[in-house]
């Protein structure tokens, strides 16, 4: 079965392109169908070769297409890599992918036929690009389908291109992940100029014999890559921006593809961040201060996607707090709790946007509990499961992470709880806000609420039997013993790195004693977070003051960024438009045409018609040339 | 006679040629001056050829043709130049019509 892998990505492509050439002439109905029923196929595929890996003594399976590059000794083949983690992937992708394309199937039927249409094209090209970069047995192969998510979130980030505003956003994206791709291709070059070979066998074979100088050099610039596009310190600033497109499409960034892309780049080469345990400090480092920092963030923002986005960043900053210290299936096991509840809360938040008319400012919802009971139950399963409440998914992985990070460095895991603390609290804000209390919206919104069709409960009511159940797939040890199934399903892929640097985990004792305490902290601070917020009135909402300012307004990074590299940058450019260019290039370029016109103006005065004249000049010519033939 | 009088003469006249073309205004002294010039540059090649075979003679080389194509040039010159008189003085009768002179500074409207 794993030999027929291609048809993953193959199906969302054939969906692509009928979506894509037949925009203008296919019903909306069709569309859809073509849509959802190829990732709906590439699911079924998924699910069979998940099932043979699962099996016993499995080996990694390559599944050579074809040539990609082929020069002198460069060999690069386009193949694909049948394992562990990549089948794991697959089955987030296409599974939580599949969803997204049911429910957008209901949530986009106001557009025209033919945008609907583009609309599917995009998201199915997003999901093949997603495959592609999970399934590449190299780094070029994961670098086309890295770039075809950026691609492709340009694409969807600006799907309302209308507005200039979500141009902007998209434009953003964009930049932002291109400032980390051309890192990452140095990173891929670099490895090619030092192992000959970009393929991920031969490459992770021969590692442990360089030097680890060498293997900084490489993991840092690779994990550049992986800030811009899985969001992290310094390059986050585009996802919070990114849910300018349509709201399933974030659900799809922020859960199942592009985002994650990051953290399966480090999973993937596992062994050579275990190589470098600079790179592995700078990780765990950057992760944290994007956890905390996006928390922070995420407190005050009154959107109700800006706070899911924001927690987006934090979380993802815990994956790679995960990665930093060595915890690599916690970060995995992160990534995939994580895509079920951001997914269900994501869809959640378009369910509550699509019954408010498109408002999206929690300050005007509220009480929304009695007119959307599926939304509102799926939406509150989330809630506790990215707090990390037992037993539903999110306390699992997090716990893992931390527990990981407090064997490493306990000022580590102290961080990191304060940020788990911050996203309880602003995730119950949210909660409390926008479903308990009275309705603060208008009474025309009010009349028109309503549960959302089947189309749109349906995958909410899926996801949140996963983001509630999908934790016991790792009961941590001093739990349940040997009741980790993904650790044990994951752990031929962190062999290598498991040998070289055992993962530690502290005593079963403190770890009962960390959990607790984190357990009843984040449930204090969700009670805390309900009762300030359930009483909240339309009268309450006023201009944020000092530090509250200063959150609301996001760190005042994008300012920072603006003042910093881009108002500089625009100066430079106009600096180079009217200095050099105006007056240095183009005063070279029309000073020669001038010269010439000057020069043939005076020359001309040497045909006088004066036959005498033009005689005298052609012997004095002779001579002169005589002159030079003899003398010179 | 030595090569040397032949040089002299064939340039004393090609001079006088430059300067009667350079001075005069008369369209047909100027022809003439042209004319000049074209009869010293022959006059040089006979007598260069002549030189060339008379030292041929003196090494005994037997039947010699050395020079005989300068003398070949020579008729060539004479040829073109006979055909270019006709034309030229075409010209000049044209010019004569035209503005019953035949100096050439009538000419610079050459340059519109």
């Amino acid at each position: 079965m794993s030999q027929l892998v291609y048809l993953v990505p193959l199906f969302p492509l054939i969906g692509f392109l009928i979506n894509g050439l037949g925009r203008k002439v296919m019903p909306k109905s069709l569309t859809s169908i073509v849509g959802s029923a190829t990732i709906l196929a590439s699911f079924v595929v998924s699910v069979l070769i998940f099932n043979e890996v699962r099996a016993v003594g499995f080996m990694p399976v390559t599944v050579r297409l074809f040539d990609f590059i082929h020069i002198g000794t460069l060999n690069i083949p386009f193949a694909f890599q049948v394992d562990q983690l990549s089948a794991l992937f697959l089955l987030i992708i296409t599974g939580v992918g599949f969803l997204i394309h049911i429910y957008s199937a209901s949530y986009m039927n106001e557009e025209a036929p033919p945008h609907y249409a583009r609309y599917f094209a995009y998201l199915n090209l997003f999901v093949f690009s997603m495959l592609l970069l999970v399934l590449g047995s190299n780094f070029v192969i994961l670098f086309i389908g890295w770039e075809g998510v950026g691609l492709c979130s340009y694409l969807l980030i600006g799907f309302w291109f209308t507005n200039n505003d979500y141009n902007y956003a998209a434009r953003k994206a964009f930049i932002m992940n291109r400032i980390g791709d051309l890192a990452f291709l140095i990173g891929i070059f670099w490895i090619l100029f030092q192992f000959g070979s970009v393929n991920y066998s031969e490459v992770f074979a021969h590692v442990q014999g360089s030097s680890p100088s060498v293997m900084t050099g490489i993991t840092l610039l690779l994990f550049i890559g992986a800030t811009g596009k899985s969001a992290q310190i310094p390059l986050y600033t585009w996802l919070p921006d990114a849910m300018a497109g349509p709201t399933p499409v974030s659900a799809l960034i922020h859960a199942a593809t592009m985002v994650t892309a990051g953290i399966y780049m480090i999973a993937r080469s596992n062994i050579m961040y275990t190589l470098a345990p600079a790179t592995q400090g700078v990780i765990a480092v950057i992760g944290l201060c994007t956890a905390i920092l996006a928390a922070t963030i995420a407190i005050q923002q009154n959107d109700i996607k800006k706070v899911l986005a924001y927690s987006t960043v934090s979380q993802l900053g815990y994956m790679f707090l995960g990665l930093g210290v060595g915890a690599y299936t916690g970060a995995v096991f992160h990534v995939m709790t994580h895509a079920f509840f951001k997914a269900l809360l994501f869809l959640g938040a378009g369910s509550v946007i699509h019954a408010m008319g498109g408002e999206q400012d929690i300050r005007k919802m509220g009480g929304l509990k009695k007119f959307m009971p599926v939304t509102r139950w799926t939406f509150f399963i989330g809630c506790v499961a990215i707090a990390g409440i037992f037993p539903f998914s999110g306390f699992f992985s997090k716990d893992e992470i931390l527990s990981h990070a407090y064997a490493h460095n306990p000022v580590l895991y102290v961080v990191g709880l304060l940020g788990a603390l911050f996203t309880a609290f602003y995730m119950f804000r949210l909660y409390t806000l926008t479903f308990l209390g009275g309705f603060r919206g208008t009474h025309d919104q009010e009349h028109h609420l309503h549960e959302s069709p089947a189309a749109i409960t349906g995958p909410l009511i899926v996801l949140a039997i996963l983001a509630a159940l999908g934790g016991f797939l790792g009961i941590p040890e001093y739990i349940a013993p040997n009741a980790h199934v993904l650790e044990k399903f994951l752990s031929p892929v962190f062999a290598s790195s498991e040998l070289l640097v055992a993962s530690v985990s502290p005593p079963p004792a403190t770890e009962w004693v960390l959990t607790i305490v984190s357990l009843l902290l984040i449930l204090g601070v969700s009670v805390w977070a309900w009762r300030k917020f359930r009483g909240y009135s339309s009268a309450d909402a006023k201009e944020a003051t000092g530090f509250a300012k200063i959150l609301e307004n996001k760190w005042y990074v994008d300012e920072l960024y603006d003042a910093v590299i881009v108002k500089p940058l625009n100066a430079l450019a106009g600096f180079l438009n009217n200095v050099v260019e105006r007056l240095g290039l183009d005063g070279l370029v029309n000073g020669v045409g001038k010269a010439v016109q000057y020069g043939s103006r005076q020359i001309r005065l040497l045909q006088s018609g004066q036959v005498g004249a033009y005689i005298l000049l052609m012997v004095i010519g002779v001579v002169v040339l005589i002159i030079v033939q003899i003398f010179l | 006679m030595p090569i040397n009088y032949y040089i002299f003469l064939a340039v004393v006249i090609f001079c006088i040629g430059v300067i009667g073309v350079l001075t005069r205004r008369n369209a047909i002294i100027i022809f003439m001056c042209i004319e000049l010039m074209l009869n010293a540059v022959n006059l040089l090649l006979v007598a260069f050829s002549k030189m060339h075979y008379l030292e041929s003679v003196e090494r005994h080389v037997v039947a010699s043709t050395v020079g005989t194509e300068a003398q070949l040039f020579v008729f060539f010159i004479m040829v073109v130049a006979a055909a270019e008189v006709s034309v030229g003085l075409a010209i000049i009768v044209m010019m004569y019509r035209n503005t019953h002179s035949v100096d050439v500074n009538f000419l610079n409207r050459l340059k519109h």
